[in-house]
Parts: structure tokens; sequence; C-alpha cells
């Protein structure tokens, strides 16, 4: 899957500089995700990988810098432009962001419902299909409430690829998962991934995942608050420079952390 | 590019083998057939395999695949091979993914008619219940209380400030504009009864006891209801979802001496100050009206002076106290039972104003009997 004219950057973060106020979370961020990459944001609690998603998603301004969409800006786009690439997002929140209130069904009708022009009864047949795709043939019927946490985070994948996105986001998608639910769960991204060809972007820590599915990301540090990684993270992992995330990314113990400026 | 319809056809159905050929632009907008109107023409299907050619398809999305999707169910069913052959890549590796884990059987959904709903005897059973459980939540507070008194209990003076300043001070412009029209309209109606009589004088009598012994304290009991009242079962349905409760639990605390305690208390000092003010404009509204009619403020101030007795405040305050508990309890206990959703907070809150206006009108009916017959 990795053709060479797939080389393109389909999402190009230049500058970024993310503040909550006067305090800087991180500052001048600079990395290219390309079209087809499992892209992952890794580095510790509290470094600002989720806050990094929601600038990508556009839901929080940047102070400083600009993100672009196969080289159109978001934020200097209109509404409306803003709309219309949203719809080629698909996003899995961190717990879920499933609407409690509908069933599973009427979650993935949703945004079908609302930007595209399939029949009522096609849509029926894709919910069922977007379902069976994650496993969950058969809980149309469902409120989030009544499935289990690995379940609704499934359910929730099922909604982001409702609309075929072109990109899909995910925040920690296997947070709270247990081993093997995790794994399966990271399968079912590649594969989804693979035969859709979409590029996916994965805010997480566990390291299980980092290495079994992504080809490129980005370290963010604590202390320096800025990338000081980018790369492969095998390649991170055996030959980066800094100690930090040779460290995270082998679990040594923080003891050996604090011997490293 | 022009799309070309999408279209799918049986082909070559014997004994051996059937294929379904596939041609056009599976896309949206483009409506191909649906597979409820296809099953008839796969019901004719004799082999024992049935294989989806897409060598002539042209650009697909998801529709091809829930189309896909339903064939292979369906073929399964039958007892029939479904195959692909000749598809788009990602097609094949979309429909094993789609196709690795069995469809989930449902359990039938119970077949309770609205009809069910409307039987007297799961009406009186539901309000039974009710009564019940809040008599039961009623009486766990009486035990945290006697835990107070005595010291014991885990309640923080902090937060029963913060709720009485929530309560009272945030309260007041609403109960200022409520109570000023509630007693114009007292006034009103005492107006064109009394002028019939030449008595309209004692319009100020009528606005006085109507608003210290009813209109004053009930008013701000509705008005409570629904801002304080619904707001403990939102924070506390909120803190549930949260499993905060479940945390102050295991901490050892009781989240009825740590939760409702503070709040119930907060509403039982507010409530009577709260209705004592609501009196006042009630009875500055009805001098208004008064005033329209033509009777100068003295006479209104006097009149009302003289109607004013101690017993009616009495009456006014002693209500204003059971209201409170009501309030509270009615609150708390449906923001405490609430579901762990964002949709079971709502009805937590909905819950919590419904039955505290249902507790208010019932008490309130039940007190004023009470007084009639000790003829206070």
């Amino acid at each position: 899957m990795t053709e060479p004219n797939e080389q393109a950057a389909h999402i190009e973060v230049r500058d970024l500089t993310m503040a909550y106020g006067s305090a800087v979370i991180q500052r001048d961020l600079n990395f290219n995700i390309n079209s087809g990459d499992i892209f992952v944001i890794m580095g510790g609690s509290g470094c600002g990988k989720s806050t990094l998603l929601k600038h990508m998603l556009g839901l929080i301004q940047p102070n400083h810098g600009d993100i672009l969409y196969n080289g159109t800006s978001f934020f200097q786009a209109s509404d409306s432009e803003q709309g219309l690439m949203r719809q080629g997002w698909g996003i899995s929140y961190q717990s879920g962001g499933l609407f409690s209130a509908m069933t599973l069904a009427e979650n993935i009708t949703l945004p079908l419902e609302l930007y595209t022009r399939y029949t009522t009864a096609e849509i029926t047949d894709i919910v069922a299909y977007k379902l069976a795709l994650v496993g969950l043939g058969g809980y149309q019927s469902y409120y989030p409430s009544q499935i289990s946490g690995g379940m609704q985070k499934r359910a929730a994948l099922a909604r982001a690829i409702a609309l075929d996105p072109q990109i899909l986001f995910f925040d920690e998608p296997s947070a709270g998962l247990d081993p093997i639910s995790s794994r399966l769960l990271d399968e079912l991204i590649v594969q989804i991934k693979e035969s859709m060809g979409a590029t996916v972007v994965i805010v997480t820590h566990e390291l299980a995942s980092i290495f079994a599915i992504a080809n490129n990301s980005v370290y963010l540090d604590n202390n320096s608050h800025t990338m000081i990684a980018y790369g492969n993270p095998a390649d991170l992992r055996d030959n980066s420079e800094q100690p930090v995330v040779r460290q995270f990314l082998t679990r040594a113990a923080a003891a050996d952390r604090k011997d490293t400026p | 590019m022009s799309l070309r319809p999408p279209q799918c056809s049986l082909l070559g159905n014997d004994q051996h083998a059937a294929s379904l050929v596939l041609t056009g632009d599976w896309v949206q907008g483009q409506n191909p057939e649906s597979f409820g109107a296809f099953r008839g023409e796969l019901a004719g299907v004799h082999s024992g395999s049935l294989t989806a050619d897409g060598d002539q398809l042209g650009t697909w999305d998801s529709v091809l695949m829930a189309f896909l999707l339903q064939c292979h169910d369906y073929c399964k069913i039958q007892g029939i091979i479904f195959e692909t052959r000749n598809m788009p890549q990602g097609v094949d590796k979309l429909l094993a993914v789609a196709t690795a884990v069995e469809p989930h059987d449902p359990p039938a959904e119970e077949g309770a008619s609205w009809l069910s709903a409307l039987s007297p005897a799961r009406i009186l059973h539901t309000v039974w219940e009710d009564i019940r459980g809040s008599l039961a939540f009623t009486g766990e507070v009486s035990i945290a209380l006697a835990r107070l008194v005595r010291g014991k209990a885990n309640t923080r003076l902090t937060d029963f400030l913060k709720f009485c300043f929530q309560a009272g001070p945030d309260a007041f412009a609403i109960i200022s504009l409520t109570s000023v029209l509630v007693g114009m309209i007292l006034g009103y109606l005492g107006a064109v009864q009394l002028s019939q009589f030449g008595a309209e004088i004692y319009v100020a009598d009528l606005v006085v006891i109507g608003m210290l012994r009813e209109m004053g304290v009930l008013m701000t009991a509705v008005v409570m209801a629904g801002r304080t009242g619904a707001a403990y079962a939102a924070q506390l349905g909120t803190m549930q979802t949260n499993e905060e409760i479940d945390a102050i639990t295991t901490m050892g605390i009781s989240p009825v001496e740590f939760l409702v305690v503070p709040r119930m208390l907060a509403l039982i000092i507010i409530m009577p100050l709260l209705t004592i003010y609501a009196d006042l404009l009630g009875i500055v509204g009805g001098g208004i009206v008064a005033g329209g009619m033509g009777i100068s403020p003295v006479q209104y101030i006097t009149q009302a002076q003289a109607a004013l007795t101690f017993t009616d405040i009495f009456v006014g305050l002693l209500k204003a106290l059971v209201f409170a508990v009501l309030i509270a309890v009615a609150g708390c206990r449906a923001g405490i039972n609430s579901g762990r959703s964002s949709a079971a907070v709502g009805q937590a809150a909905t819950n919590a104003v419904v039955t505290a206006i249902v507790y208010l009108i019932v008490a309130d009916a039940a007190v004023n009997i009470v007084f009639q017959q000790l003829s206070i």
C-alpha cells in the first residue's frame, strides 16, 4: 500500500503553537502526514497530544501557525469550506462520543442522512454493513449504555467510517480496553484503513499499538514544549538521538530518565 | 466522467453455478436496485453456489458493500456458497472484515403496547413505588441529619454556604418578578369582585392574606423546584454518570451526608427567607393595582397592616419549610437514582421537577385542610 505516488503530504502542520491563555502547551510544531500513513502522536501524559488532535480537528484555534489539508489551510477557510473538509474526516473520540440517547443504528444514520444522498433503504443497508465491519452486526437497536466499553469503541469507529472518510482520527482508541480487544481494534483499524485507503491519525501511548500499526510518528516533549522526534517509531526506538524518546519507546524506568538532561 | 447506472443481473443460472454480474457505478445518488427488490430474483437460484462478478464495475462506495453483505447473508441462510470474482481492490478485504464476526441475534422485544402504560394497576404501582422510594430516602436523610446534630456527619460547611448562595441571592431576580406579578393578579381578582359591593379597600386584606398564606410561598416553591430542584438532580445525576458517587461511597462517606444534607439544609434556610421577600413584593404588587383603583397608598398600607396577622405569617413559613424539604427530596432522589447516561440525567431533572410540583400541590392541600380543621 505504499506506492510512491501516494507519498504526497495529506496533512501539513506548519509552525503550530498551542497555548491555553499564556500557558504554552507546545510550540513550533512542523510535520507532514502522508496519504495512507498510520500516524501516531505520542508523548507523556499531559504533553498536549489530545490538544494537538483538537487543533487538527479545528475545535481549537491555534495561537500561531496553521494546519493544511491537501495544501489548503483549514483555519483560513470559510465556514462552509471547513464543513466540506470535515465531511472527509471520521473521528473516534476518547470516550466514544456516541449519542447516548440514540441507538447504534441512529448514531450511524445521522451523518448519512445529513451529508449523503443515499435513500432511506440504502442507509438502513449501509448501517448494517458498517456495524458488521466492526463486528457489531445485529446490534442496530442497542443503546450505547447497553453494550460494553470495547463494543462502544467499535461502534464509535463504525460511526467514524460512516461517510467513507479520507482521514480517520482516533483519540486513545485502546484506552480502557483489555489487551486482546485492544489488539483486535488495532487490526480492525489497519484493515479498514487499507481497504478504504484512508490516512489515519492516532493519539496514543500504547507501545504495543504504536509498533504494531504505525509507520510514522511525532513525539511531543513535556519539558521543552516542542516536538523532539519525528519518524517511524521502530526507527526512533533504535536510533533516536533523544534519550527521552528511546526511554519512552522502551518503557525504561523513571529512574533512568532522571540521569539524562 | 459521466456515471453509468448501477445494475445487477443474474446469469448462467443452472445446476452447477450461478453468477451475479454487477455493472455501472455503485455510488450515492445513483440509487441502485435495493436488495429487497432483488431478493425475489435471488430466490430463483437453484445451484449450490453464487459468484458475484465485478469485472464491469465502475466506481463504488459503501452502497455496493452493503449490497454484497446482504447477498452474503442471504446466501448463508439459504446454504448457498457465495463468492466474489474480479472485484475492485479493497472490496474483498472489506467483505472479509464485515463477515468475520457472526451477526448478533438480538432478543425479541417485549411486546408492550402504549395502552398498557395507561392501565390503572400499573399507574398505581408506579405511584406507590415512587412514594415508597421517597419515604425511604427521607428516612436516610433523617438519619444523616441526626448524625449531623451529633456532629458525626461528613457534611462540609463550605458546600452548605455555596448551595445557600446558589439557592438564595441567585434567585432574587426571578422571585421578584413572579411575586410582584402574582400580587397584581390577586389584586385584580379581588378588585373585579369587590368593586361590585363598593368594598375596593378590602383588596388589601385579600392580597395580604392570599400572599402570606398561599401564593407567596407556593410561587416561590414552584420557582425553586424548577430552578434549584432540577439543578440538584442534574448535578447529582452527572456525578453518578461520572462515578463520583461511587468514589464518595468507597471512601466510606455517605453520599446522603456529603451531597444531600448540605443541599437540603440550604433550601430549608433559604426558602423561608425567600418567602418573606416574595410576600413583601406581592403586597407591593397588590398596592400597584389598588392605586389604579383610586385607593391611596396610605389607605392601602393602613388596611394591609390591619389585615396582617402573625398566624398568617406562621402558616406561610411552615409551608416554606415543608416545601423546602419536598423539593430537596424530589431533586436529590432523582439525581442519586439517575442512570449513567446523558439521557438519564435529563430524565432525572424532568422527574425532579414533576415530582416536586406534584408533592407541593398535594402537601399544600393537606396543610390547608389540617389548618382548616384546627381553625388556624
